[in-house]
């Protein structure tokens, strides 16, 4: 029966560990060996605690901290620099703005000097050659008009031979220059 | 596909429970075993022979070796994962002594950091399938809390001196009900490191004690064995969350008691 | 079943102070549900307040534990 030899076993186990049937932890001949065990345990915990590992861990905590506030004041500093940059850079716009708006006004008026010159010379040029134009035509008119009487006084010659008449210049041109007037 | 292949695992588990079910299955559960104390080497065990307890607390204070040494032997600002849980558990307890027991309490803190360092790694340690668990045994733990119990009771007559004894005269009450209300927390106080030691050692005990009984189960049942398996793993991971809360529990009555000590007013 | 009168008075009485741990889980269940429902109401208060809410759930469990102790006792102590 294998279950009976495992009791045994266990019953033997029992025996030699001492009175307690069932429960180890009320075996009082094992509490000195663990009250003893617990002691050194204990005692060297303590020593790593206090000697090596808590004083490191407040040391990097307290490292951090301080990092942490330097950075953060380092940041703040940055901030205070990219604020006044910005300003600078504003400021410089402004300034760039008034500048180009300044050199464009003056653009302006001196383009605006240049075109009215200009524009008062053409317009010189222009009635210069309008008068002369005029002239000229005056001149072809009168030299029409000339021409006019002249062929009508001959026209008026020929059609009065023509006719058997005899021609009186004096008569035909008084009448060409009666008729022509109006 | 999946769900074929697990099919045909649970099948073959069946099958095997069948086959190498045990001919004749009687519950031989023996749930106490795993906390006899055995010496290493040899039968006899006297006050100062390595056992079990001494290789198991040699663990526990490597493991707080590991973690707190080791792990923060870098002094990293940005830390790694070891020191991060390291500086946690630092954070942890410090903020837990200052909190509770009061900026004067902090001198304690490494007082206390011990003891739940201590703790803590034995009842991890202990989860550890075949280990033996420190902190299951009674004798430890009591040693644990008549520390708690003895400095807080010398530091508080060092610290008020006769006017420690206010703690048990309760101020507030009536005048006819305070000498009954001080018998009773006469009784409290000396209770205190009793429900102190065996809260500790009676959580970590039935744990583990029903983590055996269920694992019989499971030799037993033959084809069936696998819902005690299911209830094994179930409460392993409240045995996980026990482990831990049992230390924070121990370590945060500490503070509380002494508190009691340093400003014993009611 | 062999055995005597005795050690059926301790196994019974043993059983007995069990039903204090259930007691006591009672106690432990009415400390963190009424933690709760204060949590919930004030959840930004609730963070301050876990280490009461442990200390009550160790003081409550206390009790359980004396049960337990009983139980312990007449099983393999008397």
């Amino acid at each position: 029966m294998a279950s009976n030899t495992q009791d045994a076993a266990h019953g033997a186990a029992d025996a030699a560990h001492g009175s307690a049937p069932g429960m180890p932890q009320l075996d009082f001949s094992t509490f000195g060996n663990q009250i003893f065990w617990l002691a050194v345990a204990l005692v060297v915990i303590y020593l790593i605690l206090s000697r090596v590992a808590l004083p490191r861990i407040a040391a990097v905590l307290a490292e951090r901290q301080g990092t942490i506030t330097n950075d953060l004041a380092a940041a703040e500093d940055l901030k205070a620099k990219a604020v006044e940059a910005e300003n600078a850079y504003n400021k410089a716009l402004a300034d760039a703005r008034a500048e180009a708006q300044r050199i464009a006004a003056e653009t302006r008026a001196e383009i605006q000097a240049g075109l009215d010159e200009a524009i008062a010379k053409a317009d010189e040029q222009i009635s210069a050659k309008a008068a002369e134009s005029e002239k000229a035509i005056a001149e072809i008119k009168a030299g029409a008009l000339e021409s006019v009487k002249a062929v009508a006084t001959d026209t008026a010659e020929a059609l009065v031979t023509a006719l058997g008449g005899s021609a009186d210049a004096d008569a035909i041109a008084a009448a060409v220059a009666e008729r022509t007037k109006g | 596909m999946g769900k074929i292949f697990f099919y045909a695992a649970l099948a073959l588990v069946l099958v095997s429970g069948l086959i190498f079910a045990p001919a004749e299955s009687k519950l031989a559960i023996h749930p106490m075993d795993q906390f006899n104390v055995a010496a290493l080497f040899g039968d006899h065990i006297s006050w100062y022979t390595p056992t079990n307890v001494t290789l198991w607390m040699a663990l526990a204070v490597a493991a707080v070796f590991a973690l707190l040494v080791m792990g923060s032997s870098r002094r990293a600002i940005v830390p790694g994962r070891a020191q991060s849980v390291a500086e946690l558990a630092y954070g942890f307890i410090y903020k837990m002594v200052e909190d509770v027991a009061g900026k004067d309490g902090v001198k304690f803190f490494p007082y206390i950091m011990t003891l739940f360092m201590f703790i803590v790694m034995a009842n991890f340690l202990g989860l550890i399938p075949g280990s033996f668990t420190t902190t299951s045994h009674i004798a430890v733990t009591a040693v644990l809390a008549a520390l708690v119990f003895f400095t807080v009771t010398i530091v508080g007559f060092v610290k008020n001196g006769a006017g420690f004894l206010g703690l048990f005269w309760v101020s507030s009450a009536p005048l006819a009900l305070r000498p009954i209300l001080a018998v009773i927390e006469l009784i409290s106080y000396f209770v205190r490191p009793v429900s102190h030691s065996i809260r500790l050692a009676g959580n970590v005990m039935a744990g583990h004690a029903v983590l055996k009984v269920f694992a019989g189960f499971a030799a037993a049942l033959g084809m069936f064995s696998f819902l005690p398996i299911f209830a094994i793993t179930a409460v392993y991971a409240l045995e996980v969350l026990v482990a831990f809360i049992q230390a924070y529990v121990f370590t945060i009555l500490t503070c509380v008691y002494l508190k009691d000590a340093l400003h014993p007013s009611h | 079943m062999e055995g005597d009168i005795a050690q059926l008075g301790q196994f019974v009485g043993a059983g007995l102070a069990a039903i204090g741990s259930g007691a006591a889980a009672i106690g432990v269940g009415h400390v963190a549900g009424n933690f709760l429902a204060g949590a919930l109401r004030n959840p930004s208060a609730a963070a301050g307040q876990t280490a009461t809410l442990f200390i009550g759930i160790a003081f409550a469990e206390a009790l359980g534990i004396f049960s337990f102790l009983v139980a312990l006792l007449l099983m393999f102590a008397v």
